[in-house]
C-alpha cells in the first residue's frame, strides 16, 4: 500500500526503528532542524551544562529573538528586567554553545517561525521542531514540523533526536476556489470549527485539494500555522513548483548541482494515490465566507454574516462551554458577529505577518482612516518583511490610516512583552489564539483574517472589505 | 527524574473543558530561566477568584486533579507542567489531553493519566460527596481508586516504564549513539545547515 506525505518524511528519518516488545519503545527520529527562541531554551541549555553534555550540532540549530522584543523600540535595552534577563539568558547560551543567532536589531531578525522561511533553512522533506506549537508552520514546505516542550528542546540540543510516537493521518480536502477576500486564515478557522480543538489530537493534517494547490507559500503557512489549534501534531501541504519558487535563491537553499538534486527529491514528497489516511474531512471552498470567532477557543467560530451562539439551543457540555465563554467576552446571545465593536486592531503574529497579509491590509486599508477609538497596531513578523513592507510603501498605508507601525517580534499575540490588552479591551487580532487573557489578562480576542482587521479597524465593529464598499466618510460606523 | 509508582493524595475536581497551557500559566510568568518556582503561575487569572476551587480548603492541598475534557490544550510552554508539580500535584486526570502537553508532562515526571470521561465523572462525583477524599494513582496496575471506586487509566507503554524506572530520556537515548552517527553519514548533502 501507499504512503502519506507524513509518513514518508517520517520513515526517511528513522535512525532507530523502535522495538515495540521493549516497553513499547517508540521510533527514533533525525531532527533536520532545531529553531530555538528566549522563552522554552534556558533551562534546556542548563540540562546540558548539568550534564556536562554538548550541543550536538550547533550547524543544525538556529536562534532568534521574538517573545520578550518590545516592538516600539527594538534598539533600546528591554526595560523589563526579567523579560532582558531571559534575552541576556540566550545569547550568553548560544555563545558558550555556538549557536547562530539573529538578535533584536538584525537585519534577520524576526518571529521565529518567519525566520526559518525567510533565510531557506525551511525546505521540503525535512524534520523541524521548535520549543513552540506554531513549528506547525514550517509543514507549509512538506516539512515534518512540531512543537517540543523544554525537556525535549534539551535533547535535540544533546542528540540531535527525539524518541516519537507514531501518529495518524488526517487529510483535509479542500475543493474549489477560494473567493476573492476570503483568505487561508478562514479556511484554518473553518477547519477548527468543524472538527473541534481535540478533533486533530493524535493526527498529522495533511492540507489537499486544488484550493491548496492556487494558495501561496504565504497562504499555505497561515493554514499549517494553527494546525496546533485543531489539536493536530503537524499540519503539512506537499511541495509543488510554488514551494520551489519561494526557496529558489533564499540565503540556505541548495545551490547549483545541489539545488537539481534537492529538487528531484522534493519532487517525491507527495501522498501516493494509493495511501490511506486515517480520516478524512472536506471543506467546500466555494462556500466559504470571512470567518471569525467569538468564544474563547479557536473552535468558537462562525461566518461573520451569522451572529452569536445561544446556549440555550445546545447539548449540556456544550452550553455549559459557551455560557462560560460568553461570560468572559462580555457576548449576548443573538447579537450581530457585525455589530461588536472593538477597542484594538492587531494586525501581526507568525499566523499573519507575512507580506502577503500586510498587503492584503494595506489594500483594504488604503484611503480609509481608523475609527475613533480604535488603536490599530501593524507588526511585521521580521525585519525582512518590514522592509519589504517599507520599500513598498506599506508602512505609509497604515500611518496615514491611523495605525501603528512597529518593529519584528511576536507582539501582542500571547500577552509577554509590552504590547498587550488592558483588561476587558476587545480585539480583533489576527494572531491564533482566542484563549481567556491571552493578549493581557482580562483581554477579549476575536480572531480574524488581515482584510477582516483592516476593514474592522476603518468601522470599529467586526466588518468584512465588502462592508466598506461605496463609504466615503470611512470613520462614520454604519450599523445594519 | 524521580520514579513514579503509586501516589495518594487529596483529589481535587477541576471542572472545566478546554483548560489550555495559556490558562495553567499566563505567558507573563514564562519568564524565569529556572526550572522551578512557577506556583505562583499556575491558573493566575482563576486564582484572584477567592472562590476558585484551588484557593478552598481541603483543594489547596490537592495532589491529583481531575479536569475537564481536553486538559493542556495549545502552547508547548513545559511551564505548565512544572508549574503543576510546584504547587503540589503529581497526577493530572483527564479523558483527552493537548498532546505537547501529555509529552512533557512525561518528561517532567507528571503523571497525565487518560480516563474516560464517564469515569472523570464518577470521581467528580466522589470527590463532592466527600471532599478531601484522597484518591490512590497505582501506575502498575494503572488504576485510580476512590474510596469504593476503581477506574482504569491508560498511559502510553514506554511514557509508563520511564516513570516506572525514572529513567533519564536523554541517557536512554544515548545509548543508541552510533546509531546516530550511522545515520547522520546517510544525509543528503543538500539538507540545510544554519552556519
Amino acid at each position: 500500500m501507499g504512503r502519506t506525505l507524513a509518513e514518508k518524511v517520517w520513515d526517511q528519518h528513522v535512525v532507530r526503528r523502535g522495538e515495540g516488545s521493549n516497553n513499547g519503545e517508540p521510533d527514533l527520529l533525525y531532527i533536520d532542524l532545531h529553531l530555538v527562541h528566549e522563552v522554552t531554551s534556558p533551562q534546556a541549555f542548563d540540562g546540558l551544562r548539568l550534564a556536562g553534555r554538548p550541543l550536538r550540532r550547533p550547524d543544525l540549530t538556529i536562534a532568534t529573538e521574538d517573545h520578550n522584543v518590545p516592538t516600539l523600540d527594538i534598539l533600546a535595552p528591554i526595560a523589563d528586567e526579567v523579560s532582558r534577563t531571559q534575552v541576556e539568558t540566550l545569547r550568553r547560551n548560544v555563545e558558550e554553545f555556538g549557536v547562530k543567532l539573529y538578535p533584536m536589531g538584525d537585519a534577520n531578525q524576526g518571529i521565529v517561525h518567519m525566520i526559518g522561511p525567510e533565510l531557506g533553512l525551511t525546505q521540503p522533506g525535512t524534520t523541524v521542531v521548535c520549543g513552540d506549537s506554531h513549528t506547525s508552520t514550517h509543514g507549509a514546505f512538506g516539512a515534518l514540523a512540531f512543537g517540543i516542550g523544554t525537556s525535549e528542546v534539551e535533547h535535540v540540543l544533546a542528540t540531535q533526536t527525539l524518541p516519537l510516537r507514531p501518529f495518524k493521518t488526517m487529510a483535509i480536502e479542500i475543493s474549489g476556489t477560494l473567493r476573492p477576500g476570503v483568505t487561508s486564515k478562514d479556511v484554518i478557522l473553518a477547519v477548527i470549527a468543524q472538527i473541534g480543538t481535540g478533533g486533530g489530537a493524535g493526527y498529522v493534517l495533511e492540507y489537499r485539494g486544488e484550493a491548496v494547490r492556487a494558495l501561496s507559500m504565504e497562504a499555505r503557512m497561515t493554514m499549517c500555522n494553527m494546525s496546533i489549534e485543531a489539536g493536530g501534531r503537524a499540519g503539512m501541504v506537499a511541495p509543488d513548483e510554488t514551494t520551489f519558487a519561494y526557496l529558489q535563491g533564499r540565503p540556505h537553499a541548495p545551490q547549483g548541482e545541489q539545488w537539481d538534486a534537492a529538487v528531484e527529491a522534493w519532487r517525491e514528497l507527495r501522498t501516493d494515490d494509493d495511501a490511506e489516511f486515517d480520516a478524512v474531512v472536506h471543506i467546500d471552498a466555494d462556500a466559504l465566507t470571512p470567518f471569525v470567532t467569538w468564544g474563547t477557543n479557536p473552535g468558537q467560530g462562525l461566518p461573520l454574516a451569522e451572529s452569536v451562539p445561544d446556549p440555550a439551543a445546545m447539548d449540556d457540555d456544550d452550553a455549559a462551554a459557551t455560557r462560560k465563554a460568553l461570560q468572559y467576552m462580555a457576548l449576548e446571545p443573538g447579537t450581530k458577529l457585525r455589530d461588536i465593536a472593538v477597542d484594538v486592531v492587531f494586525l501581526g503574529s507568525c499566523t499573519n505577518a507575512r507580506i502577503e497579509d500586510l498587503r492584503a491590509a494595506a489594500d483594504v486599508l488604503k484611503g480609509h482612516h481608523v475609527a475613533d477609538d480604535v488603536q490599530m497596531l501593524v507588526v511585521p513578523g521580521s525585519m525582512k518583511v518590514k522592509k519589504q513592507a517599507e520599500e513598498e510603501g506599506l508602512d505609509a498605508v497604515f500611518t496615514e490610516a491611523g495605525a501603528e507601525w512597529r518593529s519584528a517580534g511576536c507582539s501582542m499575540c500571547l500577552g509577554m512583552n509590552p504590547d498587550q490588552l488592558a483588561p476587558g479591551q476587545r480585539c480583533a487580532s489576527t494572531s491564533n489564539r482566542n484563549f481567556e487573557g491571552r493578549q493581557g489578562k482580562g483581554g477579549r480576542t476575536h480572531l480574524v483574517s488581515p482584510p477582516v482587521a483592516a476593514a474592522t479597524a476603518v468601522r470599529g465593529t467586526l466588518s468584512s472589505p465588502e462592508d466598506l464598499r461605496g463609504s466615503s466618510t470611512p470613520t462614520t460606523l454604519q450599523f445594519a | 527524574m524521580d520514579a513514579f509508582t503509586t501516589h495518594t493524595g487529596i483529589g481535587t475536581p477541576l471542572r472545566v473543558s478546554n483548560v489550555d497551557t495559556d490558562q495553567i500559566i499566563p505567558a507573563v510568568y514564562l519568564k524565569r530561566v529556572t526550572r522551578t518556582g512557577f506556583e505562583d503561575g499556575l491558573f493566575a487569572s482563576w486564582r484572584s477568584d477567592p472562590d476558585f476551587v484551588l484557593n478552598t480548603e481541603p483543594y489547596s492541598r490537592g495532589s491529583v486533579l481531575v479536569a475537564g475534557p481536553d486538559f493542556g490544550t495549545g502552547s508547548s510552554r513545559e511551564h505548565a507542567v512544572w508549574a503543576l508539580m510546584d504547587f503540589g500535584f503529581r497526577a493530572v486526570v483527564s479523558s483527552r489531553f493537548g498532546e505537547i502537553f501529555k509529552g512533557n508532562a512525561s518528561k517532567a515526571g507528571l503523571l497525565a493519566a487518560t480516563v474516560a470521561q464517564s469515569d472523570v465523572e464518577l470521581l467528580w462525583k466522589k470527590i463532592g460527596e466527600r471532599p478531601g477524599l484522597e484518591l490512590t494513582v497505582d501506575l502498575q496496575a494503572c488504576t485510580i481508586t476512590a474510596d469504593d471506586v476503581v477506574v482504569s487509566f491508560t498511559v502510553d507503554e514506554y511514557s509508563r516504564w520511564r516513570l516506572l524506572e525514572g529513567l533519564d530520556d536523554i541517557g536512554l537515548t544515548l545509548r543508541h549513539e552510533e546509531d546516530i552517527t550511522a545515520y547522520e553519514a546517510t544525509r543528503p548533502a543538500h539538507k540545510p545547515v544554519t552556519t
